[in-house]
């Protein structure tokens, strides 16, 4: 411990828990306010920039390689409530405060002008959400990130069952099932096995060495890792993603909250997490766990991809596209190489973006032209071109094309897949990239110049409201900008890999 | 035997015994039902403070039994009043004492006929129940534990649903059976030793066939009690029957009496008897962690799904105690305070849903979130404390449970997984249901929300449920020094002796 404690400085710091604490009191007041809307939005808006704010200060410490933390409760000798920011924390942190402002906007816009009932609780259980995302993203152990991740799949069930119908309660039964299930079969004990063999649940402060002494197990910590692996069922890896198009019950931001933020995303991130900071690039290698994953999610992304080629709803495509394009995060962390470690953490990023204007975009077309099928969407386009435009740039960011921010994860990995000396790995990548383009490809062509379905209106259509339009388009600019200069989140990864 | 003992001051123990009798004594006299309630709730407040010295001087670097008297009673049997706590027992006389005024105020409208009665019973309860985690001397204790029978049986017997009758008489019959042995070989002991002093019979050389026949008398009836599965028919039937006070109270309190004589008895008396049969008793721990579970899901009477969770959680405990290690017994130790708190919260609250729609079925109280939200927040936190959410209460027990058995032998934690697992589905399925429904919920509308009785009756269980989930160091300082002593003595017996084996039988 002291050895690694020299290697990087340590440093406690009281605006950690400040950070995770403002979703949480932000939540409380939206549910204080119920009976004056827009007041509740305005909170549930300066929540999310002070949020951002707390963030970003951050930043100069960890410039400086200081890793901040907190210690809240402790427990039990070796487990304790205590968060940590680092480099890892902030690649999360940043994307999930930085999206809730905008998602805020998004969100007002859809509700109302969809006339959605319960916005109260609904905005109370977004913050709730973002709050276990925020805790997530700043555990310092495991136990820490247990405790959040598992209020994220609780708080996220009112989202999902927001309907109130037999469709979305059976959606949220799935989806509580999913992921309460897999925590409690696989995490939990995964927790004791880990506390018992280390007597600590602390993540280790580089990725190399693992927390597992030279002398434990073998085979115990293969099986600990298949838990973990799986155990994290949000991360969407296959079979155990069925929740996740099941969960399109919801309302559509809450589809863009759940596939770019708050759940899909705490599930990758928790899974790196655990590989790089419980296991270690080091064990993994011994153990030779690193390439299996690759294939194991490898299939995930193939597959993945087909079944979203045949879906014709646009947002269970878009589903189908999350689950694949999580698992190139995975991947790209079990290839082991510091340049697929770094795709594989700013695809983190840079998918969330995206992600989140294409549902944002899916969102603005229900709203406007009630329409969910991609192939009454022909001539939409023409009709609605801010939007169409945006779900391009973003298509093209998933597809891996530049300047657009999803090329630099792309870049990343296809260089460590050779670093690897992968080529079922590279070959997985490009067949992924077809595919992408196969099934993104035809929602933009048939927007901009498919012929409109027999008997529509022309007229009747027009763009979504500004404050759903706004906030599209901010996302898809911020998707661009970082791929242009992806330095800004790159050196967040760089803090990782080193 | 007097180095076991330490005299102090002013007698605290024997007041937590006798002022609910006292009490129970005025009551029958005096009482009228319109000040019983009133009287009632003062003399378990009182009660409740008077736990507060008790903990506060306790010395929990000591291993002693504490707060000791000792009073000559039958000198011609040997027979005293020794009464005394440690590590083990204290925290159990605490929960005691801080359910009981929940009890009585959550009977406050419940309750309408015999109001006086009723409250001698509770009284009654408290005393014996009290009694028997403090007794020091066995015949003592062994009139605690069946006097306790007394009260309970009037509770379900009088106060209880359309079944009462039938459910009373089965617990009666059921705990009173499994008590004849245990008195049998209270006596046996006795005629061993010459004394009824428990520690005096504790590490003693015993024969062998003598100590598997006393651990299998013991075992009977601690079995029973807790109830370890397949001895657990009585209590659904008595659990659901029972007015919420005695839910309550069977739940919290008298469930904890069968695991506490495990660890009180079982353990030091018949040590080598308990390695012995270790190995099927985690495994009945198994089948009762999962058979619980398994029923729990399959219920619509919510009384009757909280029971089955009881023998549930109640296996993760005999789980931690057989697998004689510190995270084991701690984690038992931890779980036996956090199924108090929270199962009996759970009946609390199921008894406020009863109170309103005179249900206990569980499609007759769907969707009541929307009508009833200080209901609903209370109830969700009890329910997520239920299944071991983190951050709660039954985590950290459950977790160092399973700490302890992945050290004992990893297939017997990952055989308990499931029943981890089955916790969060009923209990999810259950807060499901009753927070939001379905698509044709019946009418809640007319019900009303919690009132501040009902409200200061579950707020400091909900102190309790984060307090031991976030620090529960506090709590573990008590019982760790005697928990330790009990593994170092078991360790040092085990390495002592050539180890108990089945070969002279065969």
């Amino acid at each position: 411990m002291n050895e690694l404690q020299t290697a990087t400085t340590i440093m406690e710091h009281s605006f950690l828990p400040i950070a995770v604490l403002i979703p949480l009191v932000g939540s409380l007041v939206v549910m204080l306010l119920k009976n004056n809307p827009n007041l509740r939005e305005f909170t549930s808006f300066s929540a999310s920039i002070l949020l951002f704010a707390v963030v970003c200060s951050f930043i100069p410490a960890l410039k400086k390689g200081v890793t901040l933390v907190y210690p809240v409760f402790h427990l039990l000798p070796g487990l304790s409530i205590t968060l940590r920011a680092d480099g890892f924390s902030m690649i999360f942190a940043l994307v999930a405060s930085s999206l809730w402002m905008i998602a805020v906007f998004y969100s007002m816009g859809y509700m109302r002008a969809h006339n959605e009932p319960k916005q109260t609780r609904f905005n109370a259980c977004f913050a709730l959400a973002i709050f276990g995302a925020i805790g997530v993203a700043f555990s310092d152990n495991l136990f820490t990130l247990y405790l959040f991740y598992e209020i994220v799949s609780i708080c996220t069930y009112p989202l999902v069952a927001h309907h109130q119908d037999g469709e979305s309660y059976e959606g949220a039964r799935k989806y509580i099932i999913y992921l309460a299930g897999t925590a409690k079969l696989l995490l939990l004990p995964a927790l004791a096995l880990i506390y018992v063999l280390t007597g600590s649940l602390d993540f280790s402060h580089n990725i190399s060495q693992g927390v597992f002494s030279a002398n434990a197990p073998g085979w115990m910590v293969v099986m600990l890792y298949i838990f973990c692996l799986l155990g994290f069922a949000k991360n969407g890896i296959m079979p155990l993603h069925h929740w996740l198009p099941g969960a399109m019950v919801a309302p559509t931001p809450v589809s863009a909250l759940l596939h770019a933020v708050a759940v899909v995303k705490v599930g990758v991130f928790s899974t790196t997490r655990v590989m790089l900071y419980i296991f270690g690039v080091d064990t993994m290698q011994q153990l030779n766990l690193g390439i299996p994953t690759a294939y194991f999610v490898g299939c995930t992304i193939i597959l993945a991809s087909v079944i979203a080629l045949s879906k014709d709803n646009l947002k269970a495509r878009l589903a189908y596209s999350t689950v694949s394009q999580l698992s190139y995060i995975i991947m790209g962390v079990a290839l082991l190489t510091p340049h697929a470690i770094a795709g594989g953490l700013i695809h983190i990023v840079n998918h969330a973006f995206a992600k989140i204007t294409l549902f944002f975009c899916a969102g603005a077309i229900f709203i406007a032209a009630h329409k969910k099928d991609i192939s009454e969407m022909g001539g939409l386009g023409r009709t609605m071109p801010f939007t169409f435009g945006a779900f391009a740039v973003a298509a093209l960011s998933m597809i891996g094309a530049p300047p657009v921010a999803g090329f630099v994860s792309k870049w990343y990995l296809l260089v460590g897949s050779m670093e690897a000396h992968q080529i079922g790995i590279l070959l997985i990548l490009i067949a992924s990239t077809v595919l992408n383009a196969g099934y993104f490809v035809p929602v933009v062509y048939r927007g901009f110049f498919g012929k409109p379905p027999v008997g529509a209106l022309e007229g009747g259509i027009r763009e979504a409201p500004l404050s759903m339009l706004v906030p599209l388009l901010l996302a898809v600019a911020v998707s661009v900008l970082i791929g242009i200069y992806p330095n800004f989140m790159m050196q967040f990864v760089n803090m990782v890999t080193g | 035997m007097n180095q076991l003992l330490i005299n102090s001051g002013f007698p605290w123990l024997n007041l937590l015994v006798g002022l609910p009798l006292a009490g129970a004594l005025i009551l029958l006299v005096f009482g009228k039902d319109t000040i019983s309630r009133q009287l009632t709730l003062i003399i378990t407040l009182v009660n409740a403070l008077c736990t507060l010295p008790v903990l506060h001087g306790f010395d929990s670097s000591n291993t002693a039994f504490q707060f000791a008297h000792i009073y000559t009673w039958i000198p011609q049997l040997h027979i005293n009043y020794t009464v005394g706590v440690d590590g083990i027992s204290i925290l159990l006389v605490a929960l005691t004492t801080l359910v009981m005024p929940l009890c009585v105020l959550a009977s406050w409208t419940y309750i309408n006929k015999r109001i006086t009665a009723f409250m001698v019973c509770l009284l009654v309860m408290e005393s014996a129940m009290i009694g028997v985690f403090i007794a020091l001397d066995f015949v003592l204790f062994y009139i605690f534990w069946e006097f306790m029978l007394i009260p309970m049986y009037l509770l379900i017997a009088i106060w209880g649903g359309p079944r009462k009758s039938y459910a009373s008489i089965k617990f009666f019959l059921y705990t009173l059976a499994g008590s004849v042995l245990l008195l049998v070989a209270i006596i046996a002991l006795y005629l061993h030793n010459g004394t009824f002093f428990i520690p005096a019979m504790m590490w003693r050389e015993y024969g062998q066939l003598f100590q598997l026949l006393i651990f299998l008398a013991f075992f009977l009836a601690f079995a029973i009690k807790v109830p370890m599965f397949p001895f657990h028919t009585w209590l659904p039937a008595a659990h659901v029957e029972a007015p919420t006070a005695g839910s309550v109270l069977l739940a919290s309190i008298l469930l904890k009496m069968g695991t506490y004589g495990f660890l009180r008895f079982c353990l030091p008396i018949t040590p080598d008897a308990s390695m012995l049969l270790a190995t099927p008793l985690l495994w009945l721990s198994i089948a009762g962690i999962i058979y619980g579970g398994c029923t729990a899901l399959a219920q619509q009477d919510m009384k009757k799904l909280i029971a089955y969770s009881s023998v549930g959680h109640m296996g993760f405990v005999t789980l931690g105690i057989f697998v004689f290690n510190l995270h084991g017994l701690q984690g038992a130790m931890l779980q036996m305070l956090n199924h108090g708190i929270t199962t009996g919260a759970l009946f609390l609250c199921i008894g406020m849903i009863y109170e309103r729609n005179h249900s206990r079925d569980l499609a007759k109280a769907t969707g009541l979130g929307p009508y009833m939200p200080w209901f609903a927040t209370f109830f969700t936190f009890f329910s997520l404390s239920a299944f071991a959410f983190p951050g709660t209460n039954s985590f950290i027990g459950e977790f160092l449970v399973l700490a302890g058995a992945f050290a004992h032998k990893p297939a017997l934690a990952l055989a308990a997984v499931p029943g981890a697992l089955l916790a969060a589905a009923y209990m999810l399925r259950l807060l499901q249901k009753v927070i939001w429904g379905g698509v044709n919920n019946p009418d809640q509308s007319k019900l009303s929300d919690l009132g501040l009785r009902e409200i200061l009756v579950l707020a400091p269980l909900l102190l309790f449920v984060f307090w031991i989930g976030l620090g529960p160091q506090p709590f573990l300082d008590y019982m760790n020094p005697t928990l330790n002593e009990l593994l170092q003595k078991l360790h040092e017996w085990q390495q002592g002796q050539q180890g108990m084996s089945l070969n002279w039988i065969f």
